[in-house]
Order: C-alpha cells, then structure tokens, then sequence
C-alpha cells in the first residue's frame, strides 16, 4: 500500500470512528430522553407508573383551578372530559392558561395519583391547539370543531 | 387596487425569474453570449417587481386595508405604526414574501459584485438562484399569497398582530435570521454553478468565501436575537431552549461553520473541494429544510400538516428538487474531482478535518433529535418529546471537544507541524490556561466548581492560544505596531471570531452554573433576599398603553446598602385579542442581569414573581457580536478585492486544461 493511501485510509478510519461513537452515544442520549406523551384516559386506565416523567395534554377543567393565597401553589384538573388527572405545580402559570384552555403538563404522577407538574406549556396562540391536547380530545372523541386551525408562524 | 398591483407584480417576477432559471443556464451550457448576458438584466428585473410586491403589502398594512386576508388576521387599528410596518413578517405568507424578497436581494448583490468572475459562471449562479426563487414565488402564488382578499365582506378591524411580537426583538430578529439562511442560497448556487461547469478551483473557493463569511455572520447576529429576544420577552430567563424552532438555524449554522473552514482548505491547499460542495448542499438544506418545516407545521405535529395538505406537499416538493436535484449532481460530478492528500496528521488540513467532523456532527445530533419525535410517531403512532437534556448531552461534551481543537489549529501549519513545535508553543499555553482556570474562579465566585473551571480553562486555551500566535506573528517584525499591521484582515477576522467562541463560553456556562432564582410573592413593602441583592415590592398601579391595559409592579433592588435600581415588570392585556402578555424588567450589566417577571395578583396588592440573578448572560451575545464581526472582516479581506482579476484570469486558463482533463470520464 503507498504512503498516501494509507493515509486515506488512517483518515477514513478516524473519521468512521469518530461517527460511530458519535452515532452510538446519540441513540443513546435519545433512548434516555424520549418523554412519552398520555391521555387523561391513558392516566385514569392506569397505563402509568408513579415516578415515570411524561407528558399529559388536556383541557384546564371549568372551576377546577385553585390557587394558594400564601405561595405559588396551583391546583387544577387536565382533563378529555372523559377523565380528569389532578394537577399540582408550583411557580407561575404562563400567560395563556386559563380554565377551558387547552394545555400540556410535564412531570410525574405521585403515589397519590397526583401529577406533580414540573413544567405547565400553553400556546400563545388561543386559535392554536397543541397536536398533545387535540391527539386527546380526538382519542376521547370530545374535540370541538374549530380545533383544527393553525397560524402561520 | 394597491394589492391587485401587488399580485399582478409577483406574477411578472414569477415570469422573470422562470427566464432567469433557464436562458443564463442555457446560455452557459451552449456558450450563446446572448443568453449568458441576461443574466443580470433578468435578477434586477426579479428584484425591482419582488420590491414592489412586498412595498403593496406594507402599504396595505399602513392604510389598514382588512379586506386583504392576510392583513385582517394580522393588524389591527390600535397597532402602533412600527409594527403595522413590520407585521409584514408576522405571519406565514408575508414572512415568506420577505424570504423570497431577501434571495432577490442577495442575487442583485451578486449580479453588482461579480464583474471579476467569468460571465459565464456567474450566469451559472445566478440561473440555480433563478431556479429557486422560481419554486419560491410559485409557491406563493399557488398555496399562500399575501394579497388574497376577503369576498365580499371585510371586517371592519382586525384581529391585531401576536401580543408576544411586539417587541423590537420582533422587528431585527426575522429580517436578519432570513437574510442570514438566504444567503447560504448564494453560497450553494456558486457550488451547483461549480458541479455544472465542472470548475472546482482555488478561484471558486476565493469567489465563494466571502458570500459564505457574510451569510455567515448574518446569521449569527440573526440567531442572537433570537435568543436575546426568547430572554427578555417568554419570561423563563432561558437563551436557548432547543425548541424545534431554534434548532434549524443552529443546525444550518453549524453546517455553515464547518464550510467556511473548509473553503478556506480548498482555497489555501485545494483540497477538500468535494467535502467542501457537500457542506454548502448541506447548509443550503438545512436553511430550506429549517424555514420549510416551521411553515408547514411538520415539526409540531404531523396533523397541522396533515390540515394543509396543498401546502405541505408543494413544500416536499420544493424540498425534494432542489436537495435531491443537487445531491444527484454532486453525485455525479464530485467523483470526478481529483483531490490530492499531501499532508500529516499534525497539519492544519488535519485540525481544519477534526473540526469539521465535529461540526457536522453534532449537526447531524441535533437534526436526528428534531425530526425524531416525527419519525416516532410515523412509525408507532405514538406521541413523544425530546426534551433539552438529549441535546445537551449530545452537544456540550462536542463543544467542549471542539474548543481544544480551536485552541491548536491556528497555530499549527499547513501540510506538516511537528509534535516538538505544537508541545513547544502550547505548552506554556495550557499552563496559563490551567493557571487561570484554577484560580480565577476561587477569586471571582468565591467558590469552587469543576464545571466552570473546565469552562474557563477551555476559554483561555484558545484566547492564549491566539495571543501566542499573534505574539509569533509579530515577534520577527521590526516593531509591534508594524508587525499587527503586517496582518490580514482575515486573520484578525479568525482571531475575532475565536475570541467570540470564548466571550460566549464564559457567558453561556456561567449562567448555567451560577444563575439563581426565586419565585415569591411579595406584599407591598415585603422584601425578598437573592444572590446578595434585596428586591423589595414598593406597590403597584394600573397602565394603559396604546392598545393594550395593564399593571405595574414597582421593585427597588439593593445591593450593600445602597439603592441600585428600580424595577418596573408589568403584566399586558391585549385589548383586540384578549392575549395577556408578561413584560420582564430586567437591569442589564456586564457582569450580572437582574430579571424580574410578574405573575398574578393575589389580593390586597400582594403579586407573585419570579426573581433571577444571572451573572455573565451578556456575554453570549457579546460573543455573538464578535463572531460576526470576525466573519465581516474576513470577507472584507483586500485579496478577495485586489487579486479577484489577476487570480480569475490565472486560474480561469489552469481550470480549462484541469477542466478537460478531470471531466473526460463523462
């Protein structure tokens, strides 16, 4: 084998090399980080296990939210009016959530079958209806007609 | 009728442009000088009637015309005047009528300042342009023109502009993160214009490099104030969330760093040049794939794009042309470059490779993570997210892999640098570095931390490393004055831009590690302790703006004693949308922000806030800023000016003989 070619070849090598560990610890981290979307009804139906992060999308039930008047504390229902899941989350709520607006919580289920939210998402668009929470209201077959529509940004 | 007008000129410029596609192209393939010479009359054609179409539509805007559609979902009679003018971009079809109108731009630019390229080739680049803005004002035209009225009944106001973009960062950010991707356009057609004309020479490498540095540092800036802006305005006191959204730009950016380092191989050594096409196909799609993506709602959900089926296939289509068109190309015409391979692994062909690989992968990274939970959900029917960690545990071990390189490769050589020299002149280097790294954060902070010692041992590696090789530079000159002057301007673009890289490192892991925050809720004359400053709720009080209403909060900050600020967050309602809105008050600094952000009154005046402290944060975008203006000065280099002729003609007769040769095969 010439000089050169060898070279190459050391250089094809390093750089094949490089790509698969690079592949491999990619798959990896993506294996680590893959939080599964649920449904209240997935929630109510016992398909998850307390600890486990996930994410539920749903609609802020009517009358449901009530907030501590000495901290942070916010309680609400998500629910696909089917099921509802109790919510708890401290911090502040984004702007947009209201109670009949649709939203998406991040965080686990205690053993009280409580969903402690780490994060609470709503959109900034109100016409806009997350694929999450319509994906639930669909699965429940409770989605209002107009959900459909999505601006342009 | 003003609108009408607007139509009927992007109709013309869709014809302008589908003569620019094709005769300049023709022209250069069967060498009709006629054909070739209408290359720049046709681009200016294109732009002046684009320009016209995108002044109709800001003047429907300003005269608040809502029988157009597009302004009717998007202004609103309150609006202040600023942002009637920029709602242009604040919607789907405007912002895409900005895009095609920015590609115009960068093709006139492209027409003025290429008299020094052969005619030919510039009717190449231009006609690919031709090509793409062609599928562009079609698009338009066909699935979301801007001007499409509403019949017969307009409303009498409209729905009023996203409370969440009006903001000055609404009015930089698009505009300049578009002209950034756009003109990765540029970049791309001069390699297309390369695999069609079979010249992939030095003199290519020179003509492209400082389009790419340009578009480069524009979209730098662009990416920026993004990020500025998602800072100051979502409230959460985060830069960079690895939302969908942001991640194509970053992949393009990433793309486009690794081809400006290697255009400078193919410049410099002539090599890399079939590596070096591949990544300017590369960043091109990313741009493409990033803006199309966003538009069509693929990223969020396969059932927004589901909803628009017209326009998510003319998208794919796009999309599938024009990547696909080129990479069959490249296919075609890469293997017959021939590229030679003289040097070691110590070379700075070879740290230039390394950053390269790195770049591109984590790229590659970031885009498998974006387009993942679609594939998922394709395959499985099942919705999942990826959240930030993936990404940062992708990313930041890569970056911090890659700093150690930035440190070596602007002092080691081209073709062979021997171990002895690169131990010699890093050695003291890394002793500084450690030095630095080791102390200063027991000074500074007070405390230790590994994380931020590797930070800043990494950011003075490559600022010493940079200081030793102007030192190198400088020390055989007859004085210190004349021996920096002796340098190019590209070469104090590089340091700059590397100087940047730290500047930003600094700023993005000493916020990460030292940030604190609290949320409270504080009653009027309560005060709250955090990171050494004491924020206290003096009151608050009712505000009306120009159309929306509101509170105020009124927080004074002090720090040893001593009043340092006072703090006025508010909390917007939207009159015309009903969107509410959280306006942070933040006092920048340049070692620390205060931040504060509102959240709701909970009776008797009493308001719950989250407060942060964020020391360093100014420096990622004080990084950002240096990058750029490494990136411009590079591209202002004299050589790209003066030896344009000189080095076209030369190379202009070698790449005819190379020409013939390499391309016998076909």
């Amino acid at each position: 084998m010439k000089a050169h070619r060898r070279k190459r070849l050391g250089v094809i090598l390093f750089v094949a090399a490089g790509l698969s560990v690079a592949v491999g610890l990619t798959l990896y981290a993506l294996s680590q980080n893959i939080d599964l979307f649920y449904t209240p009804t997935q929630v109510a139906q016992g398909e998850v296990n307390a600890g486990q992060r996930i994410r539920i999308g749903g609609m802020v039930r009517e009358g449901s939210v009530q907030s501590a008047a000495d901290s942070l504390a916010v309680r609400f229902v998500a629910t696909d009016y089917t099921n509802d899941v109790p919510i708890y989350h401290e911090g502040i709520l984004p702007d947009l959530f209201r109670e009949g607006q649709g939203i998406v919580v991040e965080g686990s289920l205690d053993n009280a079958g409580v969903f402690q939210a780490s994060r609470v998402l709503a959109k900034h668009d109100e016409n806009y209806m997350s694929p999450e929470v319509k994906a639930a209201l669909d699965a429940a077959g409770t989605a209002p007609e107009s959900a459909a529509t999505r601006p342009g940004t | 009728m003003i609108p009408e007008l607007g139509s009927f000129s992007l109709i013309l410029a869709l014809c302008l442009s589908a003569l620019l596609g094709s005769l300049p192209i023709a022209g250069a393939h069967y060498n009709n000088p006629v054909w070739i010479s209408m290359a720049r009359p046709l681009t200016a054609g294109v732009f002046v009637f684009l320009g016209l179409a995108i002044s109709a539509l800001a003047y429907a805007f300003i005269t608040d015309d809502f029988s157009v559609s597009f302004v009717a979902q998007h202004s609103n009679t309150l609006l202040p005047m600023r942002y009637k003018f920029t709602a242009v971009w604040g919607g789907h079809e405007g912002s895409f009528l900005l895009w095609t109108f920015m590609l115009a731009g960068w093709m006139l630019s492209v027409g003025i300042f290429s008299k020094s390229m052969p005619e030919e080739f510039v009717a190449r680049v231009l006609g690919v342009l031709g090509i793409l803005i062609f599928g562009y004002i079609l698009f338009m035209l066909a699935t979301s023109n801007p001007f499409d009225r509403i019949v017969p009944l307009p409303p009498a106001d409209g729905a009023d502009l996203n409370s969440a973009l009006q903001d000055i960062g609404f009015i930089l950010h698009p505009p300049t993160l578009y002209m950034g991707y756009v003109g990765f356009s540029v970049v791309f057609a001069f390699a297309i214009a390369a695999l069609l004309s079979g010249r992939m020479d030095a003199a290519w490498a020179r003509w492209s490099r400082p389009w790419a540095n340009v578009a480069w540092a524009i979209l730098t800036v662009g990416i920026a104030l993004g990020s500025w802006w998602a800072y100051y305005e979502l409230g959460w006191g985060g830069w960079w969330a690895w939302d969908p959204v942001e991640n194509p730009p970053m992949i393009t950016w990433l793309f486009g760093t690794a081809l400006i380092h290697s255009l400078a191989v193919t410049e410099k050594r002539g090599m890399f040049k079939s590596w070096t096409v591949l990544l300017a196909i590369l960043a091109f799609s990313g741009s493409l794939l990033g803006t199309f993506i966003t538009r069509s709602g693929l990223l969020t959900s396969v059932h927004a794009f589901a909803s628009d089926p017209s326009r998510g296939f003319f998208i794919l289509g796009i999309l599938g042309i024009s990547i696909g068109g080129s990479l069959l190309l490249y296919a075609l015409r890469a293997p017959l470059m021939k590229g030679s391979f003289g040097f070691e692994y110590t070379s700075r062909e070879f740290f230039l490779l390394v950053n390269n690989v790195i770049l591109v992968v984590s790229a590659a990274s970031i885009f498998l993570g974006t387009l993942f939970p679609m594939v998922y959900q394709a395959v499985t029917d099942d919705l999942i997210s990826i959240g930030p960690p993936y990404f940062n545990t992708i990313f930041v071990p890569l970056m911090m892999l890659l700093f150690v390189f930035v440190g070596i490769g602007p002092l080691s050589r081209w073709k062979q640098t021997s171990w002895t020299y690169l131990a010699a002149q890093l050695g003291k280097v890394l002793f500084a570095s450690l030095l630095v790294g080791l102390i200063f954060p027991l000074i500074v902070l007070s405390k230790f931390s590994v994380a931020a010692t590797i930070t800043l041992i990494l950011a003075s590696w490559i600022v010493f490393a940079i200081g030793k090789d102007i030192s190198n530079k400088v020390a055989n000159k007859r004085s210190t004055l004349r021996g920096l002057k002796s340098l190019s301007l590209s070469y104090y673009g590089m340091v700059l831009a590397h100087i940047g890289i730290a500047v930003m490192l600094i700023g993005a892991a000493l916020t990460s590690f030292f940030s604190e925050e609290r949320s409270v809720l504080l009653a009027p004359g309560e005060s709250v302790e955090l990171g050494g400053y004491l924020f206290t709720l003096e009151g608050s009080a009712r505000i009306e703006g120009p159309n929306y209403i509101g509170d105020e909060a009124e927080l004074t900050v002090v720090n040893d004693g001593k009043v340092l600020t006072v703090l006025y967050p508010q909390r917007r309602l939207y009159v015309a949308s009903g969107t509410p809105s959280t306006e942070m008050a933040i006092d920048a600094g340049f070692f620390r922000d205060l931040f504060v952000t509102l959240g709701e009154e909970k009776g008797a005046g009493a308001w719950s806030m989250t407060l942060y402290v964020k020391p360093f944060v100014r420096w990622i975008w004080l990084g950002a800023i240096f990058m750029a203006i490494g990136g411009t000065l590079a591209a202002g280099d004299k050589r790209y000016r003066r030896l344009r002729i000189k080095a076209a003609e030369k190379s202009g007769r070698e790449s005819k003989t190379q020409t013939a040769a390499e391309l016998q095969p076909a």
